[in-house]
């Protein structure tokens, strides 16, 4: 966008009718295209984007980014650039960083575009999708262990105001390997997040030295709100173009949602549309859907992109249509609970909730273990059962409880403490299953019975579990 | 051709000017990258049309072009085992042609135009036919038989009849008076196809699946919605239905879901063998893939390309089943589409023809007598996914979908959190096919089938009863025959219930098996009732190892399940029993 690409049908006109919230009505406009590119120079000489969102004869609708003072109906003239928004791409990209609209703001030397890229890309052809099959290691047991991730995935973290998504994020990129031991590219799309968590992202970055595998697009808290829309897709435009140009495994870091989706309710309302669910707009699925559905593999290129979104749910509602609809397109979510978090548990996952829907492909004989459902299908049961036990034993205390409910109340309190407990610790697959199966062997053998009988026989310790048993005196 | 220019533009819907003379419903190309479209709004010389693709970079003036036809599908053999868009366009040739990525503006045929097929004329010379007769056979695929048909409308004696290898648009047989007959028809695609007569459907369709064949069942010609919140497991519910379900031929429409969803259909059916057939599941199935970020207009036309495909054939007599993934996509588009109309919105700005248009197509489903003098039979059972917002079944998509589907599948976030999956609830769940196939079960499953499905079910409810009265006095308070229940009940969940859709023997249950199993377990419900009556304390009975080979009786291969299980049920009856003698 601002590498000095030739506008040749570029054209100029001073005939704002109206301005309306941060939209701009341009009358006797000819041959301006829909979702076309707008410089708008205001009467003191400064420079603010926009977007053509409505044609309608000789009028075009133009939204603004950033605030609409200083715009007048007189004197603003507005320049169509003839093109629809375009990401320059490069490889020389990483290392860097850029605003929401992906134009270089750190002072670097001007990046020269292999490609100019439409930012709004197009579908991946379904036909064309390769499975996701390759399981990535984030080092964080209940998600190794219990929904795992794989290459291509989109896997969001529902995460909460005051809950350590951002940290869970950052655990995840430094430790996240492919079984082969590959790196990834890291693109990090923020929208409208704070100076405070931009930089604990790149303090995390640059601890672990991947800085310069990073780019960088930050829309902060006080940048257009409506230049958060953009962001997005320049990110995963870059992230496509690195993927599937390069080669190159690519792991797509975007946060926060909430505040892509403000921002579209916004300009929907200034739209005057009909709105859908508390306000948002009826197209808000299709829209998520056109970032989200960025993810994935080709059938013969060996590169992929794997997005790891972050939202933090409005009051920790789930069914917000925020994260309701983010689920509804995401291959699962990783769900944090304020109460793991107030215990001082981290990563502070909710299990029971979060799901991975890809896990069955990436996991099992030849890739991870077969007994790895098994085990966590057995793990999952254990302590579904025992949470609800917790509710029971509010009410009608312990006492009540029979030995195998006893046990199960037990066996959740060391999953939580053993198992989602973990603190920086980075775990190995190996670990995580050892550690699971320890945590299994503190029930009774006949009680199993999501495993194979074979894994029992192999697995199967109660010995292991006397330091899990003996500690809950 | 009729051909306008662009006036306005306004996400997917345009206005062209000058183009007096479009039908409602015509198919456009618009711009000048020819994006399709389709008419759906005419004011004097003014056509809105909504656009099948992204409309962005077009232009005030472009061209538009009307093509004076509506949506129109090829139907004919080729179809099988292909991938299409919304809109009938083959994803494999997109892909060929057009690199990795759906561009716009492209347009491929529905059915390869270089492929032979060998046809074999089944009338003479003379013969009268009328509309739906069939004159002739290609085999399309190893198992199924295409039958080629006289178009809806047409009828005469035959002049001319060929035999040989022909292509799709090449004639086969002349009609006098010169109508002719080709490999291939068309047909609009929001037209319903005509049949003879409705008929009442008495025979189940089979899932393999426990609990729908067992608890909640429904017929060949029946409709069922399977409602739930993300993650309770639809998706995999209405693949495997796809898999496993007893069907000729199975349309799958993705409908607004996941690209990756796709894939692993496209990655696994052509390795899974129909285990009626011993061909791969692909050979019978046909799939619609309109992902969630393909464009919009076109999911809203998916619904309509995937129910014209399965009525083409159930005209041929086969029975179809018709998987929506997801139905409330479809609403969702409706919706948009609506909005971009700037019509008064109904429910949650859904538009108000929302039940009629949800109606509309639910009715082309079910049993009937086809075309043609041979008064063959074909169905199209339909089962769709509903998505309702935040989990909550009383939005409209769910709310009118209930009105009109005869079954009710509700899958329950709970259940999926404990992993237990199909997590189908059996207290919200219900069927009204229950009556109208009854007769069948008896005949071909056991006598006493329908009793033990009853007595099983109102089991379940009385759980529902005394986990209340646990919740408030804990389970030590309730006496032995209230324990026994909820100790029958949890075998039930866990060891019939239960079933994992991923595993090689327990992926498929025939209803023999899922009978017997059902039988063992109520059978130890009455040994435990009767040793409880003679004094044996509750926990010696359940303490029995056997409660452990139930739990295992998943693992039973179907075509051995006749006779372990029976064996296992003779066990269980002596085992028990001898508790009480002692």
């Amino acid at each position: 966008m601002s590498n000095g690409s030739a506008f040749l049908a570029t054209t100029e006109y001073r005939t704002v009718g109206e301005v309306a919230g941060p939209l701009l009505f341009v009358s006797k406009v000819k041959g301006a295209a829909y979702n076309e590119m707008v410089e708008i120079r205001s009467a003191d000489g400064s420079v603010k984007y926009g977007q053509v969102i409505e044609l309608a004869g000789e009028l075009a609708v133009v939204q603004v980014f950033g605030p609409t003072a200083g715009l007048d109906v007189e004197r603003t003239n507005v320049r169509f650039r003839g093109e629809v928004a375009k990401m320059p791409c490069s490889v020389n990209l990483l290392g860097r960083i850029l605003n929401g609209m992906g134009q270089p703001i750190d002072g670097g030397p001007e990046v020269f575009p292999e490609e100019e890229r439409e930012i709004t890309g197009s579908p991946i052809n379904p036909w064309s999708r390769e499975e996701p099959r390759d399981f990535i290691q984030t080092g964080i047991s209940a998600i190794d262990g219990l929904n795992t991730l794989v290459r291509g995935q989109k896997l969001p973290i529902f995460s909460g105001a005051g809950l350590p998504g951002n940290e869970l994020a950052a655990a995840i990129v430094r430790n996240a390997k492919i079984l082969g031991g590959e790196e990834f590219a890291i693109i990090f799309a923020a929208m409208g997040i704070t100076r405070r968590e931009a930089s604990f992202f790149q303090d995390s970055f640059a601890k672990s030295g991947a800085l310069e595998r990073v780019v960088f697009f930050l829309n902060l808290a006080d940048d257009p709100t409506v230049e958060r829309l953009l962001t997005p897709r320049c990110a995963l435009t870059v992230a496509e173009f690195l993927a599937f140009e390069h080669d190159m495994q690519v792991l797509v870091i975007l946060t926060d949602m909430t505040n892509y989706c403000e921002a579209l309710r916004e300009i929907s309302t200034a739209r005057e549309e009909v709105p859908g669910r508390r306000g948002y707009p009826g197209y808000m699925y299709t829209d998520l859907a056109s970032i989200y559905e960025r993810a994935g593999r080709i059938k013969g290129k060996p590169g992929s992109v794997t997005q790891v979104p972050i939202l933090a749910m409005p009051d920790d509602d789930i069914t917000h249509p925020i994260p309701d609809l983010t689920g509804y397109i995401t291959e699962g979510q990783i769900v944090l609970s304020r109460q793991l978090h107030r215990r001082g548990i981290f990563p502070p996952i909710d299990v029971l909730p979060c799901l991975s829907r890809l896990m069955n492909l990436g996991i099992g004989e030849g890739r991870t273990r077969g007994d790895h459902r098994g085990v966590a299908d057995q793990l999952y049961a254990y302590y579904a059962e025992g949470v609800d036990l917790r509710r029971l034993v509010a009410i009608v205390g312990e006492e009540a409880l029979t030995d195998q409910d006893r046990m199960a109340l037990k066996f959740a309190d060391a999953f939580e403490q053993n198992y989602l407990d973990q603190k920086d610790e980075n775990r190995e697959l190996e670990q995580t299953l050892e550690l699971g199966w320890k945590l299994i062997s503190m029930m009774p053998k006949e009680s199993i019975k999501r495993i194979k009988t074979e894994y029992i026989d192999k697995y199967y310790n109660p010995e292991a579990a006397e330091e899990f048993t003996a500690s809950e005196g | 051709m009729i051909v306008g220019s662009i006036a306005k533009v306004s996400g997917p819907v345009v206005s062209a000017e000058g183009m007096s003379g479009a039908k409602m419903y015509d198919i456009t190309r618009v711009g000048e990258l020819g994006l399709i479209g389709e008419v759906v709004r005419l004011d004097g010389d003014v056509a809105i049309v909504q656009v099948y693709e992204d409309t962005s970079g077009l232009r005030v003036g472009e061209k538009v072009e009307c093509t004076e036809e509506p949506l129109l599908l090829e139907l004919g053999p080729g179809l099988l085992s292909s991938i299409y868009d919304g809109i009938q366009r083959r994803l494999t040739d997109i892909a060929e042609n057009y690199g990795d990525f759906v561009v716009r503006g492209v347009s491929t045929v529905a059915l390869p135009r270089d492929r032979k097929w060998a046809f074999q004329p089944m009338v003479e010379v003379g013969d009268e036919v009328q509309e739906g007769d069939i004159v002739g056979e290609v085999q399309e695929t190893t198992h199924i038989t295409h039958r080629i048909m006289v178009p809806p409308g047409m009828s005469g004696r035959v002049a001319e009849v060929k035999e040989g290898e022909f292509t799709v648009d090449e004639t086969v047989v002349v009609l006098e008076g010169g109508a002719e007959i080709k490999l291939h028809q068309t047909w609009p695609a929001r037209v319903p196809r005509p049949v003879r007569r409705k008929e009442n459907p008495t025979v189940p369709f089979i899932t393999g699946t426990r609990i729908l064949d067992t608890f909640f069942p429904i017929a060949q010609g029946g409709y069922s919605i399977i409602p739930g919140g993300f993650g309770t497991g639809k998706t995999v519910t209405e693949t495997t239905l796809a898999k496993w379900a007893d069907a000729d031929i199975v349309i799958y429409i993705g409908c607004g879901e996941r690209g990756n969803e796709i894939t692993e259909v496209l990655a696994e059916f052509p390795s899974l063998i129909d285990p009626k057939t011993g061909v791969p599941l692909m050979q019978r199935t046909i799939l619609v893939a309109n992902t969630s970020n393909m464009p919009v207009a076109a999911r809203e036309a998916s619904i309509y390309t995937g129910i014209t495909l399965a009525e083409y054939y159930r005209d041929m007599g086969y029975n179809v089943a018709l998987m929506a993934d997801s139905t409330s996509r479809w609403g969702e588009a409706l919706r948009e589409v609506s909005g971009r109309l700037e019509e008064m919105p109904g429910e949650e700005g859904y538009p108000a023809y929302l039940a009629t248009r949800l109606a509309d197509f639910y009715e082309r489903c079910g049993r009937a007598v086809c075309l043609g003098s041979d008064e063959r039979m074909g169905s199209i059972t339909a089962i769709g996914a509903v998505s309702p917002p935040g989990g909550d079944f009383s939005e409209p998509m769910t709310q009118n979908s209930l009105r009109i589907t005869g079954a009710f599948w509700a899958l329950d976030t709970s259940l999926a959190y404990r992993r237990h999956f199909p997590a189908i609830s059996w207290i919200k769940s219900y069927t009204l096919y229950l009556d109208q196939i009854q007769d069948w079960y008896t005949k071909n499953v056991a006598e006493d089938w329908r009793a033990m499905r009853d007595k099983a079910m109102s089991l379940l409810q009385k759980e529902v009863e005394l986990q209340e009265i646990v919740q408030l006095v804990g389970p030590d308070a309730l006496p032995d025959f209230a324990k026994a229940v909820l100790e029958t009940t949890r075998m039930l969940r866990e060891d019939f219930l239960q079933q994992f859709a991923f595993s090689d023997t327990d992926a498929f249950c025939s209803l023999r098996k899922a009978y017997l199993m059902l039988k063992v377990i109520l059978t130890y419900y009455d040994c435990l009732e009767e040793v409880l009556v003679q004094g044996v304390p509750l926990r010696q009975a359940t303490e029995h190892p056997i409660k452990n080979e139930i739990a295992r009786m998943k693992e039973i291969p179907s075509e051995d399940a006749e006779e372990k299980i029976s064996d296992l049920l003779d066990r269980v009856q002596r085992e028990l029993r001898a508790l009480g003698e002692w």
